[in-house]
């Protein structure tokens, strides 16, 4: 019933879906906790920049971003990443981008509900220690976000592993692709989405359940 | 163990320790801090009373400017509080701050809540620090939860610990809001008993609180406060058998027959 799994290398397209979705994480995950930084600091401009940056990137929608880092980074600006001309290679790392461009939205705003859960008494009693602007958050704020953070993080994790299908759009070939594909070949419609969902879950499972256990075992008690 | 008796040294040295010169605060169009005049001696223990609302947290917050302030002065042991900066941090730390509501560090244990200001802020030997933290627990009676979290603790022995974390940096002056007001009843007297030992010791304390067993038997003076000013300044006995003003007499009136 499977054989036809055979003529395909889904090992090869879950394996570029892990690493899109790992890069993509690290990636979003630097970028985002600099937002959150931004957000939250006592700069004007940067609050500013922090602000209209999730606003606006949130809001559109992945494919358009992905598409955009293509046609418009890619074809129109010829940014190459650092690729030189091989397309897969090329197209790989602009999903990579895209998809940091827009997850680092949500894992700010994951952040950023994470400081809130912050008394200001916390911050306040730190300062009233003669502690600094820095090591108050170094030391007092920013550990407790981050504890409180792990599962909204978790949520957006998942998320990211999902929306790396939309890598397909420029051609990428991970696994969404590879369905597509064996779609377009096979009878076997039920089957095949059958594996490739099963693919999923089996990434964002565990995810979601390892997560989710950290989170509660970092919880801080008040 | 000498890091122990914080204030002694000071008991018999006088003086001005913390002054505030006509401060004025606003919060909008609020006029929460009126032409404020108060003068705290070193060793003094004063009380501060008065209505919800009429700024006691406020003057507190304004003496190691957790708020600024508009106009007017203030300085603590002939420093004017500078404005931001390495330099108002080092004076905070001159200055311990015991809040309502304890503001223990969550992430952090018991013992790790006394050494973290005298590490970081201090740059105390992790040791000494160690050693330094276990004495005060010791001291305010909460020795055996050192390696606690605050969440473990009750009220009443997280405002100790508060209190500790306080002391820990050495300050010249403490000062107390409200230090007893979130605790159950049965836990404000050892938080009260603590603080009527640092009184004994000769610490420098401003505390605002409607406990009066305290304000008589541990307070120099008491400082009424009602809508942003100070209305009357008297000795406890004075000011709790005969006060002057009606503001203080209505307000007495109040919070006597309850
Ligand atoms: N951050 C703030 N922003 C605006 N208004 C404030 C702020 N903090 C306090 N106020 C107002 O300033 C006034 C004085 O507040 P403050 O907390 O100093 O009073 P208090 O005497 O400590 O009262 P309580 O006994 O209720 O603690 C109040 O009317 C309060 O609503
Ligand atoms: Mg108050």
């Amino acid at each position: 019933m499977f054989d036809f799994l055979q003529d395909y290398d889904l090992a090869g397209a879950v394996w570029t879906t892990v690493q899109l979705a790992v890069l993509s994480a690290v990636g979003s995950l630097i970028w985002g906790t600099m937002l959150a930084a931004m957000r939250v600091g006592p700069v004007p401009l940067m609050r500013a920049f922090g602000t209209a940056y999730v606003n606006i990137v949130r809001n559109i929608p992945l494919t358009v971003i992905i598409l955009f880092a293509s046609l418009g980074l890619n074809q129109t600006l010829g940014v190459t990443l650092g690729a030189g001309g091989d397309f897969k290679t090329i197209n790989f790392r602009l999903a990579v981008l895209g998809l940091i461009l827009y997850t680092s939205s949500f894992v700010c705003e994951a952040l950023r509900s994470g400081i809130n859960t912050v008394p200001v008494g916390q911050a306040e009693a730190a300062r009233a220690l003669g502690l600094g602007f820095g090591q108050v958050l170094r030391l007092v704020v920013l550990p407790q976000a981050f504890r409180s953070s792990v599962i909204p993080l978790a949520n957006v994790l998942i998320a990211l592993i999902k929306n790396t299908t939309v890598a397909a759009a420029i051609g990428v070939a991970e696994t969404a692709l590879l369905m597509k594909e064996m779609i377009e070949n096979e009878a076997q419609l039920l089957l095949i989405a059958a594996v490739i969902a099963l693919v999923f879950v089996v990434l964002t499972l565990p995810t979601g359940l390892i997560l989710g256990w950290v989170g509660k075992k970092v919880a801080v008690k008040r | 163990m000498t890091a122990v008796s914080v204030a002694t040294e000071d008991k018999a040295a006088t003086g001005e320790l913390v002054v505030l010169n006509s401060v004025n605060k606003h919060f909008g169009a609020l006029h929460v801090l009126q032409d404020i005049d108060l003068t705290i001696h070193r060793g003094e223990v004063v009380v501060v009373i008065g209505p919800s609302g009429s700024g006691k947290s406020t003057l507190c917050r304004t003496i190691n400017r957790l708020e600024t302030v508009d106009s007017g002065s203030i300085t603590i042991d002939g420093k004017p509080l500078p404005a931001e900066g390495k330099e108002l941090a080092r004076l905070r730390a001159d200055v311990g701050m015991v809040f309502q509501s304890f503001n223990l560090f969550a992430h952090k244990t018991v013992l790790e809540n006394v050494t973290l200001g005298q590490v970081k802020v201090r740059k105390a030997d992790a040791r000494k620090a160690e050693e330094t933290a276990r004495a005060l627990l010791d001291r305010v009676g909460v020795g055996a939860q050192a390696d606690k979290y605050p969440a473990q603790l009750s009220g009443g022995q997280q405002q100790r610990v508060a209190i500790a974390r306080a002391l820990a940096m050495g300050p010249k002056v403490m000062l107390f809001d409200e230090p007893t007001s979130a605790l159950d009843p049965e836990m404000i007297n050892e938080v009260l008993e603590v603080m009527k030992q640092l009184a004994e010791d000769g610490m420098t304390m401003i505390v605002v609180t409607h406990e009066m067993g305290f304000a008589r038997s541990a307070a120099n003076r008491v400082v009424f406060m009602a809508d942003g000013r100070i209305v009357e300044e008297a000795t406890p006995d004075q000011f709790f058998s005969n006060p002057r003003s009606d503001r203080a007499k209505d307000f007495l009136s109040k919070i006597l027959h309850h």
